[in-house]
């Protein structure tokens, strides 16, 4: 479903050029759950923003579907965009719209008419289970509520790909759990191929199938999800593992509380 | 208060709304493009133009850095050529909509840049094109502080008519210079304040109710 080929990107700053991407390789299969991990800084968010090019890559190529991303022109990136669902840290709502206006802005876009919009909408809010908030605001809005109306503006126009960007990062752990339990279900419904991008070991052991660790800027390990926690090879991924069980008996010692 | 007076204040009043009021309408309809001209040619922006950018902020800078009595008799010319004189409200309204426009666009531009970027991705993301993204989130995400920027905007149009009054352009302006100031009519210049006091009150008390019902529709706990 996504290919990518010796993607390179380099950022061109002040204080020097930051080499955030190095040839990277990386093939996702339709249907996946697909996780990549890294710590700040490693070019995760830059290699998910690369796939819909918020982020134009200096070299390389991406494919999507049978379509090479990195060719296209202006227009024709829109048309695809259209079919390659987002969702971010921060939502990134709009707070002039409510709720219904929110996700049928995708339709809108995509030229759809009055009619099919509110069919459709009326369709993804009950996908989401925020029937009853389609007049609100988001600013009326819990965190995993904005984030169920992000990922109902990504899927509003049926895409084949949903990348998520740190979708959970800036949810309590509890929310974060019940937005990855929708993206499972989504996955599984749809059969909609799902990249998630995170720093959270968590979020991948319990959604993705496969997964691929990042560091500096290179792929320094991939596989199947399960095999790479029982048996992880790189040391960012040793340490990502030693780290998270870290946490997890410091809460043991505190007795299950946090201190 | 004599008749003589009321009569004289209200003519120069409702020529003062009258100024105020197309030169609103014409500043807005140069500066408001222009406005979002500057933020989406931005570089990184939807529209990115760095050097159409830069040349067009220099060219505002410069406007904006003339004295307002000096912008309107340079552009006194101008009003000769639209409406065939140099005097009276309607020339004065040329000067005072071109001068005002620059500054009703760095307005415009200063409100739309308060919309966060990662709006205008979200919308990018699911393919809108630029001009989907100005009508359908920038210009609505900046709503309250586009009301706000242009309530400032108009009061400061409401002094800039009164500075045209210096050369013949009629409302409260000209009568407290002529009347109030050269006749020695302390009096009237008084009345012309409290009148201008009011307005401006008036401008900024219905500009933050707009404002304040926007946000409130948006905030609202149900």
């Amino acid at each position: 479903m996504i290919k990518i080929n010796n993607l390179s990107k380099t950022f061109n700053t002040p204080y020097g050029n930051i080499e955030v991407l190095k040839d990277i390789n990386l093939e996702i299969e339709k249907g996946d759950i697909f996780g990549i991990i890294g710590f700040s800084g490693a070019g995760k968010s830059t290699l998910v923003r690369c796939m819909n090019r918020l982020e134009e890559p200096d070299s390389g190529k991406i494919f999507i579907g049978n379509k090479e991303i990195t060719a296209l022109g202006k227009k024709e990136l829109r048309d695809a965009r259209k079919k390659i669902g987002m969702i971010f840290q921060q939502f990134n709502l709009f707070d002039s719209r409510t709720v219904f206006d929110n996700i049928s802005f995708s339709l809108e876009v995509a030229g759809y008419k009055k009619e099919k919009i509110k069919k459709r909408v009326d369709e993804i809010l009950e996908l989401v289970e925020l029937e009853d908030k389609r007049n609100a605001y988001p600013l009326q809005l819990s965190g995993g509520q904005k984030q169920r109306v992000g990922i109902a503006r990504a899927l509003a126009n049926n895409p084949d790909v949903l990348l998520s960007d740190e979708a959970t990062s800036a949810l309590d752990p509890q929310t974060t759990y019940s937005i990855l339990e929708l993206l499972k279900n989504i996955n599984k419904k749809l059969n909609l191929t799902i990249v998630l991008i995170t720093h959270e070991l968590d979020v991948l052991r319990y959604s993705s199938n496969n997964m691929a660790v990042l560091e500096q800027g290179r792929i320094v390990e991939r596989g199947a999800t399960e095999s790479l926690f029982l048996n992880p090879k790189s040391d960012t991924a040793k340490r990502f593992i030693s780290i998270t069980n870290d946490f997890q008996k410091a809460r043991g010692w505190s007795g299950g509380d946090i201190i | 208060m004599s008749n003589d007076l009321v009569d004289m204040l209200s003519k120069a009043t409702v020529e003062t709304l009258y100024m105020v009021g197309l030169t609103t309408l014409i500043g807005l309809l140069i500066g408001f493009p222009l406005g979002v001209l500057l933020v989406v040619s931005d570089k990184g922006n939807i529209i990115s133009l760095p050097k159409l950018n830069k040349v067009l902020g220099s060219i505002i800078n410069v406007i904006r850095s003339l004295p307002e009595i000096i912008l309107i008799i340079i552009l006194l010319p101008l009003a000769r050529i639209i409406v065939g004189t140099t005097l009276g409200t309607n020339a004065a309204i040329v000067s005072l909509s071109i001068g005002s426009a620059p500054f009703l666009a760095r307005i415009i531009e200063n409100s739309l840049k308060e919309v966060t970027h990662g709006k205008i991705e979200a919308a990018l993301a699911v393919g809108a094109s630029p001009f989907q993204i100005i009508a359908k989130v920038l210009i609505p995400e900046a709503l309250p502080s586009l009301v706000r920027g242009i309530t400032i905007g108009i009061i400061s149009i409401v002094g800039f008519t009164a500075i045209a009054g210096a050369i013949g352009a009629g409302g409260l302006g000209s009568t407290a210079i002529r009347f109030g100031y050269q006749r020695f009519r302390t009096d009237i210049l008084f009345a012309t304040v409290v009148v201008l006091v009011i307005l401006v009150q008036l401008l900024q008390f219905t500009g933050d109710h707009i404002a304040k019902f926007i946000n409130k529709k948006r905030y609202k706990i149900e």
